[in-house]
């Protein structure tokens, strides 16, 4: 199977990639693993704040908007942190006393979220809390050990009218609500919806993994890259690469068999060591589909630093590459192949970190492969 | 009466305080328990929890080995919630002596030991785990034991008895009267407060700080430290626990445990100083995990959870370097005719599976001086949470139709939880997953057990105990401490606490699959959840 280009890894530096050239009239492949970061995505780009016009159009084409504006969110322990670029979902705050009281709102029997840690976060800022519960339908109820994020959300797509009602029912004189992600699986105008309904200021706090606006991300995205003509291979793997001279030829993957993929240009978005770009043993780590360089430290000790709270070495390694993202093997670049996002590491500190690592050097990727033709 | 005063007081919440405490109160006395940290924070709760059968040291230690079948006997009838009846092989491999076999058997005979061998292919068929190139196995009565739930039981059951335990205090200095002990001088660790308590006798059940202990009084019990590494996988790969028939070495027994098993161990001297915070190295990794597959091939690709050590109490005698051929024995020492000194008395050394054993030695010493002659019956009386019921029967009194969560608290806790309030719906959300924990056993021993960290919650209810160490759960926890303390601040720091304790268990193997989840965990908490 021919394409122009094949991409290896379908989280968001590959779809991001992928939709770029499907819109500039590539023929494109995307082979993907299965679950990638944007399942547990916060709701914010870390590294980025106002995003590139590209990148706007990008994401509006999907149906998902983005907004930045100076100031801080609320994490889901309480803290504030920066504001970044964000999701629609990701109330941005200009300073972290946003209303003078608040209604925070839990859900009977969901433990991944925190009343008590947001209670006590906004407290410090002076906000008066106070704590309650939104009621669920009996059906859900009964079923008590499997509320997740992922449940609610589906169950509230078709119900978030309720929740207004309820919401409204319950607020006192507070100016505020606090509710968690869990709004908006499928349908992304959810949380504008619900934040229209609500006669007081809403903010979604994020819940624990799985994330509800980054699995829907993902899923627009992947329905974008999709309807511009790009071909998913999900739930397949890319195995080994057939080099010739500094050139990739073509990839096998595992479902494929014996028809390996062919292109004039390879992009590898295959991820960090929780993806599976980069594998370890007790003695090296290595990327495993094309055997690039990569940047570690050769002693096992240095990998780690042993408080939990620092950062930790072995996050900031990643493929080695020239300045336009060619990756090396044995010191010599692959001239159409190009690494981006996560398999990276904090090999380009320059390109930024997680998010906006992926979207930058993506697009930097795509620039090259379109200048190339 | 002043309610400082007591009849008798035990220093040491391990196995062996716990163990007194339950034997003391049975007695009929008044007994006061005292631990600077939690329950099991000592060797109680880092060792392997093997329940010996003493196949073990048949060869080297006779004495050691008929205590622990009389013991391991004892066990299985009293403290069945606890234990795991997986019996245990001991395996010859190509390059082992197969006449240390025929020694090794003799021995176990001769200890009363019921060691039987049988042929390789049952073996394997016994446990398909084992390494199929075995050419020799022996059939032993060993067990696996939860030491957490053990303690935890000796201490209800001592409570229910009328028993004290001042957690979190420690003991700072012996009130002495010329040649007598009158009492002890405590501090609190949560909140520094100082204070007395007296009594006519005091035992000092420290295991391995016992020797300071001893010191503050101005005698000498020697300890020798003996600091042991261990690995949890995380799935049981075997159902029976595999042990190498060869001299006790390092790295030579698996045992099976819940949803994981447990490769140890090694032995090295360590300071004294030291014992307090010993770690795993890489090298000791390479080492059990090298050794370990040699019992059971497929342990070099299992994943690794966790690496942890332990200080054995082992009491110093000869000058062996590496500690293995000191007696497991047990030391009970009465300071009265010993050193002069009167009310004070050591239990130590000796092991998990003799704790009950070490319990009534003491017990006796102290009831001899305090004239009482009640007879010990903690051999024959089961501990609460064993009473003779299946963990489902207790589950069933309970609920009508019991979900696998309440199973699981069940057994975890055996019978007391009919003591405990029945959950309502919302309680019933599952906080581990792997583990099966539920909302309403972690307010339980919340509110029960005196649980106050998501440390002592682990040791209560397994949470973060299983394949995913606490990934999610432990936050899910944090979320129910904060709101049931009503603390959020304090419980932020505590799950800081507990995520870091985690991650040095985690990172001497991490490599793998534990890398992976290492960055996961790393990502969810620092940017998603902002801890
Ligand atoms: C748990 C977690 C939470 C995060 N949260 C945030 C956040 O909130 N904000 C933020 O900015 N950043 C976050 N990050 C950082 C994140 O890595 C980046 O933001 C970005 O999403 C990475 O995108 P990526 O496409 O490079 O890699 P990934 O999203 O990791 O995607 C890589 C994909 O490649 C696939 N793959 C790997 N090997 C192969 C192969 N051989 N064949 C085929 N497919 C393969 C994988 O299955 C996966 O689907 C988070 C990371 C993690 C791990
Ligand atoms: C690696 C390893 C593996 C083992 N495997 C097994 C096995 O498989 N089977 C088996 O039967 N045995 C095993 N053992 C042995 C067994 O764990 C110990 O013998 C037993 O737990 C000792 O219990 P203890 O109560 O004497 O000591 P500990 O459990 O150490 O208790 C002593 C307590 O005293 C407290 N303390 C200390 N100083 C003070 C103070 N000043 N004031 C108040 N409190 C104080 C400590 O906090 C501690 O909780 C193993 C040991 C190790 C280290």
């Amino acid at each position: 199977m021919r394409f122009d280009t094949v991409i290896i890894g379908g989280g968001l530096a590959g779809l991001v990639a992928g939709i770029s050239l499907q819109q500039a009239g590539h023929r494109t492949a995307i082979v993907s693993t299965g679950q990638n970061a944007l399942h547990f995505f916060s709701g914010s780009f870390e590294s980025m704040d106002e995003a590139p016009e590209r990148l706007k159009t990008l994401f509006a084409g999907a149906g998902i908007r983005l907004h930045y504006s100076a100031g801080v969110r609320l994490m889901p322990l309480g803290i504030f942190r920066e504001a970044a670029l964000s999701l629609e979902d990701v109330s941005l705050l200009p300073e972290p006393c946003f209303a003078d009281k608040v209604l925070i709102l839990g859900i009977p029997g969901y433990l991944d979220f925190f009343p008590s840690f947001l209670a006590e976060g906004l407290e410090k800022q002076g906000i008066v809390c106070r704590t309650s519960m939104l009621n669920l339908p009996e059906s859900v109820r009964e079923s008590p050990a499997e509320i997740r994020s992922v449940t609610l959300a589906r169950m509230f797509d078709r119900n978030w009218d309720r929740v207004v009602q309820q919401v409204r029912l319950l607020l006192k004189d507070e100016d505020g609500v606090v509710l968690p992600q869990v709004f908006g699986l499928e349908d992304p105008s959810v949380p504008e919806r619900i934040r229209q309904g609500i006669p007081a200021r809403v903010v979604f706090a994020g819940t624990m993994p799985p994330s509800v606006p980054g699995i829907r991300t993902q899923l627009l995205l992947k329905r974008r890259y999709e309807v511009l003509g790009g071909t998913y291979l999900g739930g397949d793997e890319a195995l080994e690469a057939r080099v010739e001279g500094d050139s990739v030829r073509s990839v096998t993957t595992r479902n494929l068999d014996r028809h390996a993929l062919e292109a004039d240009h390879f992009v590898l978005a295959s991820g960090g060591f929780f993806s599976k770009g980069l594998r370890s043993n007790p003695f090296r780590v290595w990327e495993p589909v094309f055997g690039l360089d990569v940047a570690y430290d050769e002693d096992r000790n240095a990998w780690y630093n042993d408080n939990f709270a620092e950062d930790q070495p072995y996050m900031n390694y990643g493929v080695r590459t020239d300045e336009a993202l060619h990756p090396l093997v044995e010191g010599r670049p692959l001239r159409n192949l190009y690494a981006i996002g996560s398999v990276l590491g904090a090999t380009r500190p320059e390109l930024g970190s997680g998010g906006g690592l992926a979207i930058r050097t993506a697009f930097h990727a795509v620039d090259e492969i379109l200048e190339a033709v | 009466m002043d309610p400082r005063e007591f009849d008798v007081i035990i220093l040491g919440g391990g196995i062996v305080g716990a163990g007194t405490l339950r034997d003391c109160a049975m007695r009929g006395l008044r007994a006061l328990l005292i631990e600077r940290a939690d329950i099991a924070t000592g060797a109680s709760g880092r060792n392997h929890g093997l329940l010996h059968s003493g196949a073990r040291y048949a060869v080297n230690d006779p004495e050691s080995a008929a205590e622990c079948i009389r013991e391991n006997r004892i066990l299985r009838q009293i403290a069945s919630h606890c234990i795991d009846q997986t019996d245990g092989l001991f395996i010859s491999l190509p390059e082992d002596d197969m006449a240390y076999q025929r020694t090794f058997v003799d021995a176990c005979l001769k200890a009363g030991i019921g060691a039987e061998i049988i042929d390789p292919a049952l073996a394997r068929q016994l446990e398909p785990s084992v390494n199929p190139e075995l050419i020799g196995a022996v059939r032993v009565p060993d067990a696996s034991v939860d030491p957490f739930r053990l303690c935890a039981s000796n201490m209800v059951d001592a409570k229910l008895h009328g028993a004290q335990v001042r957690l979190r205090t420690e003991v700072t200095g012996f009130i002495r009267e010329g040649d007598t002990i009158r009492g002890v001088h405590t501090r609190s660790a949560q909140t520094g407060r100082t204070a007395d308590y007296y009594a006519p006798v005091v035992v000092n059940a420290c295991g391995v700080w016992g020797q300071q202990v001893a010191e503050m009084a101005g005698v000498t019990v020697g300890m020798f430290p003996s600091k042991g590494a261990l690995l949890i996988f995380a799935h049981r790969i075997n159902n029976t626990v595999i042990n190498r028939c060869r001299k006790p070495s390092n790295a030579d027994i698996l045992v099976p445990g819940d949803t994981v098993c447990i490769i140890g161990t090694t032995s090295t001297r360590i300071p004294l100083e030291n014992c307090h915070r010993v770690s795993v190295t890489p090298d000791e990794v390479t080492l059990l995990v090298t050794e370990g597959a040699k019992l059971t091939p497929s342990l070099s690709e299992t994943r690794i959870l966790r690496a942890f050590a332990g200080v054995r109490p082992l009491v110093s005698d000869d000058s062996d370097p590496s500690g293995r051929n000191i007696s497991r024995g047990i030391v009970c020492l009465d300071h009265e005719s010993r050193d002069g000194l009167k009310g004070l008395v050591t239990i130590t050394g000796g092991k998990l599976t003799t704790y009950r054993l070490m319990a009534e030695m003491a017990t006796d010493v102290v009831c001899r001086k305090l004239g009482i002659e009640k007879a010990c019956e903690t051999a024959t009386t089961p501990l609460p949470g064993s009473q003779g019921r299946s963990y489902e029967e207790v589950a069933r009194e309970i609920w009508e139709a019991p979900s696998t969560a309440q199973k699981a608290a069940a057994a975890r806790l055996g019978d007391v939880v009919t003591r405990m309030p029945n959950p309502s719906r919302q309680d019933e959300a599952l906080v581990c997953e792997c583990e099966e924990v539920s909302a309403w056993e972690v307010n339980n021993a919340f509110e029960r057990m005196g649980v106050s960290t998501l440390t002592d919650l682990r040791r209560r209810t397994r949470v973060g105990m299983g394949t995913c160490q606490g990934e999610l759960c432990a936050c899910r926890a944090a979320g129910l401490l904060a709101k049931a303390q009503d603390c959020a601040e304090r419980e932020r720091a505590d799950l800081l606490k507990f995520m870091g304790e985690r991650w040095k268990g985690s990172y001497p193997i991490g490599w793998g699959d534990t890398l992976r989840e290492a960055e996961y965990t790393q990502w969810v908490y620092k940017h998603v959840l902002g801890l």
